[in-house]
Order: C-alpha cells, then sequence, then structure tokens
C-alpha cells in the first residue's frame, strides 16, 4: 500500500510540466527558509542600529532600515509568517469550500439553490474593501483576526469550481450504481466523489494560499495588520510609510516584494502544472510537438511523414544552399544564394 | 476510368510519450464516381481516423505514417494525373477542401458554430471557393435548403434553434454547397431516431443520383449499408477486414467479424435465428500484435491465423480480379457454408 | 424569466447584502468602535458627541434594530453616507465625490485596456499553442503574481526617482496647473497617469492572455472549429469567427469574475502614487479609523463592481445568440 502510494507519486512528478518542476523547487526554497529562516537569521528583525538606511553591505546583505533594523532578518521572519498564514487559511478554507461544493452539489433541490447563491453573492462583491472595513474594525492582537477574515471571504472560488465538478461526477453512471448498491451517502462522497476530484481540490487549495498571500500582503501594507510583527506586507508598509522610495532605498522594498513575486510565481507555475496534468489538451503537443524536427502547429493539416522528413528545416534549406547539387542546379531547397 | 477517390496504403498514428497508437494500419479503399461506399466498423475501429487523416484533418499528436491518397476529379486534374492530398501545400489544400471533397459531420449540434446563423454559415462554404456576387449567393443558399428540404425562413436562424434532425439536414447543404465531387458522411445519422433517419437516408440517395457526387459513408450500422450502399468496407482494429459490393458480403461473409456483425442485428425476413453478439473487446491500438488482430474474438482462429499479413486478396474460390476482398485466408466457401448450416439450424 | 432580468436580481440581492454587512459590521463586532474613535476626539460638547455617535452607526443608536436599519436604508438611497470623521464635519459624499473621478478614469481605462491587449494575445497564443508567445508565460506569470504595488514601486523607482522620466506620484502637479478643462491640466494630468497607467496593465494583462489562451485551446478543437476547416475557410475567419468569437464568452464571465479582485489591487496600487483616488483615500480613511469614510468607499467599490458586472452581461448577450434566445424568453 505505502509503496503504491510513492510509485503514484514518483509518476505524477515524471508527467509534470517544467514549469511545474520548477515551481514546486522555488516553493520548496521558501518553505525551507521560512523553516530554517528565523534560526538563522543574523539579527533580531526589531534590533535598531545606527547604520540607518544603508545600502546592502557584507554586514547587512539586504541593507537596512530607517532605524538601522537588518531587512535580510525581516525578510527571513517575513516568509515564515507569511507563508505560516497562507497555508493555515488554505487549509481551512479548502476544507470548507470542498465541504460546501460537495454538499451542495449532492444535496441538490433548495439547498443547493440557496449555498450557490450564497456563493455567488460572495464572488461578486469585491472581497478586499470588505477585508478592509472588516479588519478595521477588529482589534489587532496577532494574526488571528487575519486568518479569520481572509477565510471567511475566501471559500467561493473553490466552492463553486468543486460544486460544478460534482455535479458532473453525481450524474455519472457509476455514482448512480452507487446508489443502488445502498452505499451510504458519506460512503459516496468519500471514497467516489472526492477521489476523483483531487487534482481539483489541489489547484483550489494553490489558488487559495495565493489569494491569502496576495491578500494579506495587501492588508498589511495599508496597515491594518499587526505592524510590528514582520510579515513580507508589514515590511512593505513601513518601506512606504518611511518613504524609502523618495529616498532611493530601493533595498528597503526590493527583497520583500520580490520573495512575493516568487512565492507567488512558484504557485501559479504550480498550478498550471496541475492543471495540464487535469486536462490532457492543454497539455497536448508538449512531448510531440516535433516531427522530423519540424514544429507542427495545432492547427496545421495533419502532418504526413514522408513529406516532413523530405523537406528541411530552414538551417537544413541554408546549409544546403552550400552543396554542389544545389549550386549546380541553380536552385536549393526554399534557400536563395 | 480512374477512382475519383483513392487511398492507398494509408496508416495513422497518435504520437504519444507511452507508445504510438496505431489508428490506421495499411489501409487501401477506393471510391468510384458516382458510387456509395460504406465503411464499416465499432467504435475505435478507426474509420473516422482514416475519412479525417485522409482530408488531412486530424489534431496532434495525429501523424500519417505511410500511404497516399489521390483525387481524380477533373477540375483539378483536368483529365491529367490525380493529385496526392497527402504531399499537397496548405495552400492548394484550400483548394480542394470542400470544393471536391466536403464532410458531413457526425454531430451537427457540435459542428455548426454556434454564434452564427446558418445562411453565414452556408454563404461561408459557398464564398470561400465560389466568389458569386452578394445576391447571388443568397440565392444559392436558400436553394441549398430547398435541396434538403428547409423551409428558406430557417436561414435566419441559429444552430440553437433547429431540431436535431433539420441540423444534419443544414450539415448536408452545407457539404454541397461548392458542389463537390466526394462527400464523406461521418455517421449523419446516428444520433437521430429512426424516422428522421429513413428521411435524411432516403434524402441523401436522392442527391446523390441528382447532382453526381460520390458518398463514403461511415457507419457502425452494417445493417444500414446493406441497403444503402453499392460496396462496403469493414474495419476492425485499423485494419481492413473485407471489401465487397452489398450483396457479395450480406450473403458470403468472407470474414469471421463481418460474420458476427451480422449476426448481431435481425434480418426482417426469413426465419427466426438466435442474435449472437461478438465476445470480447477491441484490442489496445498500441500494440501491434502480429497477425491478425480479431483472433482473440474468433471462432475460426487457428494457430497460423498469427502469421497472417493482413493484406486483403480476393477470396477463395473467386476469380482473381474480383472485387471480393478479405484479409482472412482460412474462410473459404467450404467453410462459410458449414457456417451458415450451423447457424440456420441452431 | 430573461436573461437580463435574472442578473439583475441577483445583482440586487448582491447589493442588499452588502449593504447589509455594512450596517451590520459595526454593530457586530466586539467593543465599541465609537468609543475607540471619540477618544480622539476630548472636546467635544454633549450634543455634538451623540450626534457623532448617530453618525459612526455606534451601538447606542436611537429606536430599535429595525428602525436603525430602515434608517440606514433610508440614508444610502439618497447617498448619505454619513459625516466624514477626520474632515469633521465635512459630508462623506464631498469627498467621495473628488476622488471617484480620477480612480475612474485611470483604472477603469487601465482595465479595459489591459483586457483588451490581454484577450488578443491570448487568442495568438491559443491558436500557435506551443509557440514563442506560450515560452513568454512565465515572465508574464511573474508580473501576474507580483503585488501590483511591488511592479508600482519598481516602477517609480526607475521611471521617476533614478531617471526623472515621468512624475514620481499624484494626480497632477499642483504647483504648475489647476484642474479644470484645459489642456494644461488635461495634459498634465494624462503624463501623471502614465506610470500608474502603465502599471496596472502590466500587472493584469497576464492573468488575461493565460485565460484566453487557455480557453483558445480547448475552442480550436472543438468540431466547428475543425468544421471551419474542412470548408477551407480563410485561417482569419477560422480564428476569428468560429474560434475567438466562441472562446470570448467563457472569458467574458471570467472578467466579471475577476473584476473586484482587478479592482482591489488597482485601488492599493493608487496609494503607491499618491494618487487622488478612491484607493488613497481608503489607505487614509485606514490610518485615521474613519468608519464613515471606510464603510462608504466599501459600498461604492461594491457598486461599481455591480454595475460593471451587469455591462459585461449586456455585452454576453450582445455576441451569444443563445443567451439572446434565453432574454427574448
Amino acid at each position: 500500500m505505502k509503496s503504491s502510494v510513492f510509485a503514484g507519486a514518483a509518476n505524477i512528478w515524471r508527467n509534470l510540466p517544467l514549469k511545474a518542476k520548477i515551481g514546486v523547487g522555488l516553493f520548496g526554497f521558501f518553505v525551507l527558509a521560512a523553516i530554517i529562516g528565523p534560526q538563522v537569521q543574523p539579527y533580531d528583525p526589531g534590533a535598531q542600529t545606527p547604520l540607518t538606511m544603508a545600502a546592502p553591505s557584507v554586514q547587512h546583505w539586504f541593507g537596512t532600515t530607517q532605524t538601522g533594523q537588518d531587512i535580510l532578518s525581516q525578510v527571513l521572519t517575513g516568509i515564515r509568517l507569511t507563508l505560516e498564514l497562507a497555508l493555515l487559511v488554505g487549509v481551512i478554507v479548502t476544507v470548507v469550500s470542498v465541504l460546501i461544493g460537495v454538499t451542495s452539489a449532492f444535496l441538490g433541490g433548495i439547498w443547493d439553490d440557496v449555498l450557490s447563491l450564497i456563493t455567488n453573492v460572495f464572488l461578486v462583491i469585491p472581497a478586499l474593501p470588505l477585508l478592509i472595513v472588516l479588519l478595521g474594525y477588529l482589534s489587532q492582537q496577532g494574526q488571528t483576526p487575519t486568518i479569520v477574515v481572509l477565510s471567511l471571504l475566501g471559500w467561493p472560488w473553490g466552492a463553486r469550481v468543486i460544486r460544478a465538478q460534482t455535479l458532473t461526477i453525481r450524474g455519472r453512471d457509476f455514482i448512480a450504481a452507487s446508489r443502488e448498491t445502498g452505499e451510504k451517502t458519506w460512503r459516496i462522497i468519500l471514497f467516489e466523489i472526492i477521489p476523483n476530484e483531487v487534482s481539483l481540490i489541489a489547484a483550489s487549495f494553490v489558488n487559495t494560499v495565493l489569494y491569502a498571500i496576495g491578500a494579506s500582503v495587501a492588508l498589511a501594507f495599508v496597515g491594518l495588520t499587526n505592524v510590528n510583527s514582520w510579515s513580507l506586507g508589514t515590511i512593505l508598509f513601513w518601506a512606504q510609510t518611511d518613504s524609502a522610495l523618495l529616498a532611493g532605498a530601493w533595498w528597503w522594498f526590493v527583497p520583500a516584494g520580490l520573495a512575493v513575486a516568487l512565492i507567488g510565481t512558484s504557485l501559479v507555475l504550480l498550478n498550471s502544472g496541475i492543471d495540464e496534468l487535469g486536462s490532457p489538451r492543454l497539455r497536448a503537443t508538449r512531448g510531440t510537438a516535433k516531427v522530423a524536427g519540424h514544429k507542427i502547429w495545432p492547427t496545421d493539416p495533419t502532418p504526413v511523414l514522408a513529406q516532413l522528413q523530405a523537406q528541411r528545416g530552414p538551417l537544413g534549406s541554408f546549409l544546403h544552399s552550400f552543396s554542389r547539387r544545389s549550386l549546380l542546379e541553380g536552385t536549393s531547397a526554399g534557400g536563395e544564394l | 476510368m480512374a477512382p475519383i477517390l483513392e487511398i492507398s496504403d494509408l496508416s495513422v498514428a497518435y504520437r504519444s510519450d507511452s507508445g504510438d497508437v496505431h489508428a490506421v494500419e495499411h489501409v487501401s479503399l477506393s471510391l468510384n464516381a458516382g458510387e456509395v461506399v460504406g465503411l464499416c466498423g465499432e467504435s475505435g475501429s478507426g474509420k473516422s481516423t482514416l475519412a479525417y487523416g485522409a482530408m488531412r484533418l486530424l489534431r496532434p499528436p495525429a501523424l500519417i505514417t505511410s500511404g497516399s491518397v489521390r483525387y481524380s476529379g477533373r477540375r483539378i486534374t483536368h483529365g491529367g494525373e490525380p493529385v496526392d492530398i497527402l504531399s499537397m501545400s496548405q495552400r492548394e489544400l484550400h483548394r480542394i477542401r470542400w470544393r471536391e471533397t466536403a464532410i458531413v459531420f457526425q454531430s451537427a449540434m457540435n459542428a455548426l458554430n454556434p454564434v452564427l446563423r446558418v445562411q453565414d454559415q452556408l454563404l461561408d462554404a459557398i464564398q470561400a471557393h465560389l466568389k458569386l456576387p452578394r445576391h447571388e449567393a443568397r440565392d444559392k443558399a436558400a436553394t441549398l435548403l430547398d435541396l434538403v428540404g428547409i423551409p428558406r425562413d430557417r436561414l435566419r436562424a441559429y444552430p440553437h434553434e433547429l431540431s436535431g434532425g433539420m441540423r444534419q439536414r443544414v450539415m448536408i447543404a452545407m457539404a454541397l454547397a461548392a458542389d463537390p465531387e466526394v462527400v464523406i458522411m461521418d455517421e449523419p445519422t446516428t444520433a437521430l431516431d429512426v424516422v428522421v433517419q429513413r428521411d435524411i437516408l432516403s434524402q441523401i440517395v436522392e442527391l446523390k443520383d441528382r447532382l453526381g457526387f460520390s458518398v463514403l459513408f461511415i457507419t457502425h450500422d452494417l445493417s444500414l449499408l446493406l441497403e444503402l450502399a453499392d460496396r462496403i468496407a469493414v474495419m476492425y482494429a485499423g485494419r481492413l477486414m473485407e471489401t465487397g459490393s452489398s450483396q457479395e458480403l450480406m450473403r458470403e461473409p468472407a470474414h469471421p467479424y463481418t460474420r458476427g456483425l451480422l449476426n448481431s442485428f435481425p434480418a426482417l425476413h426469413g426465419a427466426k435465428r438466435e442474435l449472437t453478439g461478438i465476445p470480447g473487446v477491441p484490442p489496445d491500438l498500441r500494440d501491434i500484435t502480429p497477425g491478425c488482430p480479431f483472433i482473440p474474438r474468433c471462432r475460426y482462429a487457428t494457430g497460423a491465423c498469427s502469421a497472417v499479413d493482413m493484406s486483403l486478396a480476393p477470396v477463395a474460390g473467386t476469380p482473381a480480379q474480383a472485387a471480393h476482398l478479405t484479409a482472412c485466408p482460412i474462410v473459404t466457401p467450404e467453410v462459410t457454408k458449414e457456417a451458415s448450416q450451423e447457424e440456420v439450424a441452431s | 424569466m430573461s436573461f437580463l432580468l435574472r442578473r439583475l436580481a441577483f445583482y440586487l440581492v448582491a447589493a442588499w447584502v452588502a449593504i447589509t454587512l455594512n450596517f451590520f459590521i459595526p454593530r457586530a463586532v466586539p467593543g465599541n468602535p465609537a468609543e475607540i474613535i471619540l477618544s480622539k476626539y476630548p472636546d467635544l460638547t454633549p450634543a455634538a458627541y451623540k450626534a457623532l455617535e448617530q453618525m459612526i452607526g455606534g451601538a447606542i443608536g436611537t429606536g430599535s434594530l429595525w428602525s436603525q436599519y430602515l434608517h440606514y436604508w433610508s440614508d444610502v438611497f439618497h447617498f448619505n453616507f454619513g459625516v466624514d470623521l477626520n474632515e469633521f464635519p465635512t459630508p462623506v459624499n464631498q469627498i467621495l465625490d473628488q476622488a471617484i473621478p480620477w480612480t475612474l478614469i485611470l483604472v477603469g481605462t487601465a482595465t479595459v485596456i489591459a483586457f483588451v491587449i490581454g484577450t488578443g494575445l491570448g487568442i495568438l497564443a491559443g491558436w500557435r499553442h506551443g509557440g514563442a508567445l506560450d515560452r513568454s508565460l512565465p515572465v508574464l506569470m511573474f508580473f501576474q503574481a507580483a503585488p501590483y504595488f511591488f511592479i508600482a514601486l519598481v516602477l517609480v523607482d526607475f521611471f521617476a526617482i533614478q531617471h526623472h522620466w515621468l512624475p514620481s506620484g499624484q494626480g497632477f502637479n499642483g504647483e504648475v496647473t489647476s484642474p479644470g478643462w484645459t489642456w494644461a491640466f488635461l495634459s498634465n494630468a494624462i503624463e501623471h497617469s502614465l506610470l500608474p497607467a502603465f502599471t496596472i496593465v502590466l500587472t493584469t494583462v497576464a492573468g488575461w492572455m493565460l485565460q484566453m489562451r487557455n480557453v483558445m485551446i480547448t475552442t480550436i478543437s472543438e468540431d466547428y472549429v475543425i468544421a471551419g476547416q474542412a470548408k477551407g475557410l480563410s485561417r482569419r475567419r477560422v480564428i476569428f469567427t468560429y474560434a475567438a468569437r466562441n472562446a470570448l464568452l467563457p472569458q467574458l464571465q471570467g472578467f466579471g469574475l475577476a473584476l473586484g479582485f482587478v479592482v482591489s489591487g488597482a485601488l492599493i496600487m493608487e496609494i503607491v502614487f499618491s494618487y487622488p483616488g478612491i484607493g488613497y483615500l481608503l489607505l487614509e480613511a485606514v490610518q485615521n479609523k474613519d468608519f464613515p469614510l471606510m464603510q462608504a468607499i466599501f459600498l461604492v467599490i461594491t457598486f461599481a463592481v455591480l454595475v460593471a458586472n451587469l455591462v459585461v452581461d449586456l455585452i454576453i448577450v450582445f455576441f451569444d445568440p443563445r443567451a439572446r434566445a434565453r432574454e427574448a424568453a
């Protein structure tokens, strides 16, 4: 049983497109940084030194803030805080959205209508302004309010997608067959429906983490989260408040912002990989895009092997134009002398 | 007279990382002017792949790995040599497509553009090849609908506003828009109910007689072909099993698979007999096992069958130039007679 | 019921939810926010104190919850969003009125431009799936994943601080010109909006392009596109009238859904530029705990997004005959 799980995982890895693998690698790097970061950081992020607004140097790889704090240490702490928050929100939201999505699709009828309406309403109402109002009213102790509020508004996306997929699966014959044999509903959901939605749930999880990072950083930037903790967004908040820009202190905001951007990019890459795993058409021509050295576009006429092998590519034509035969004949395979 | 469309030794494969799927293996089929040739086989037999591949309409990862598809329509060849569709450039293909060879797709709901009116889709087909002045083109579009028995007011309709039967008729009208020589019909009536099916089929025959095009009719329903087609080709696992006139196939099927297909539907006349399907499933097209692909499901199979080279040869006991060909070497008239007697007895 | 009417009903429900949320949030959170704010104004007379409390919508209001609720509704209908705390006693709408046009023009125009460019590129990328455009995707994904305001910071740093090619912020240079329909003002305003607009386009184009590309890839495998090619139609006709025209529908729906998100991001980005729009106002409101303004901004943004969604629905009906059929029914 265990070996088949490993075999399955290894198989998935092999089939991931290159960009997804890069995504996994990049994200893994940041997870590592989150885990060991605060241990290896050279300074206490809040410790002020007289070396204010200093450009990157050997003592301070990322430079210092206006109060002489080491930015590298702040960024390392920030990566951990931001990732912790985002992953936690990701888990909560994924659980809730799967619950709501599957229940809604499975129960059908009036319950489905009501849940769908709620889902769609919260999808269309812009989340960030609402988050700002909510957080504005709540006290700012710790990360809990942020987590609660992000979770409250994050589930509609996943729920909608999962509901749609569940409806499709529910209509399939093997579900009807399970029902006929009297299998209990919760067993059907757990053992038949959810396994078929794994890639969707994974994609939803990644999307939620992406949303949580983006939203928490934006909220921190506006000053709504605890400005005394060192999340990546807070670093940017202080950079903006202390006019790093006008002082030319690019090193203050670039590392933190770059970290957010790279974490986000790794997740987007990962997601596109999961997408392609689930929908083979998107991946269609990956390994088979070239025939006999020629690139085949999806909308070209069906390629004929013999024809392609006879044709030379552009480089081939160019090289062939130097051959004795083409010079003697006065023509070349598509090139000019 | 050269056949208007001659497919020789055509092979089509779908490439994939886990091995190529050999959807069509060395198939040769010819279509003569004015003829209706039926291409019969179950799902996955490669019949649609054959037709679309011959027209080079298959999307990647399809690849044509051997063969030629020679077309001899007068307009293109002017009485000269036939042209090979497989060696044409994109531009040459544009000239041939629809004007010479048109296709009636299987599912009209999916093959009609949902956002264009019927008239616009007909005009597209007309104007891409005929370059008529506006009003003439519109007249032609209206005439096309008349041809297939659809009221003219449906010109302004969208596909979703038409019934299934009407949509299929529109597809047929569209196929005839540029006066093609060859019309390939891919299961045109499969999704329709029997009454509408009958209607449309008789319409096709009438149009064919009137306008003089040839038809390659693809279907899984052999019973249909027995009435409709002049000649029939039976495909299985990407290979041709048998070809011959419909009478020959019906009276003396020379391949166990054909026999199995015939036994799968009841005849309207004659004694009642037990219907037998064909046990088993079609093979995985990724591995080409040597010999006949039908071996696992064939009741006559012998050890020699795995050495058969699957080329079509005249049925044993018939003259060499005969058109009744089979890939099965063991089914001789004696074996056939025995089998027929067995079936009548049971 | 027709398609548009249903959508309108839905948006009305969403608006109702937003307004109701707005009403309940201040009353639902622990503690009395009114007191927190009021502690900033220790020298008020008891009467002004009371008036202020009521305007904030504190827990101590006159009448029952229900009558407060109704009263709130009438306020909203009359666009009476209360009184701004920071610039007491200026009504909130006045403050909003000054900021809305800036945001509307900047964010509205830039978003539409980004959508058009992104969709166009997506059509090409989808048609030539696996080609050069596809290779640029990871770079664009980076821009999409980076916070808008971070890209804004980088761009301002490069274009304005280090190279002085474009202004570093503000809506216009107050020392040189003042608001009015003069060319001097307009050209100055445009100059100041170039960098913010460019940021919005740069950060959002990738998303639209990726989405359209994916939809196109599925669409070109549809039978009607293959049929279009089988008919021997020109490549242009097949790409645009057969493939893209159909792919546009899910793309537009995606636009509607993503709108709230895009607008929010753009607002935060305004902060970097000190652009005198709603986003910047939001920042000030948060910093000053100016709740009436904060809540009013939330409502305004929500209404704008709902209206925009309705416009998208109108466009979809225009383009999709199936929706039109439901519309006429």
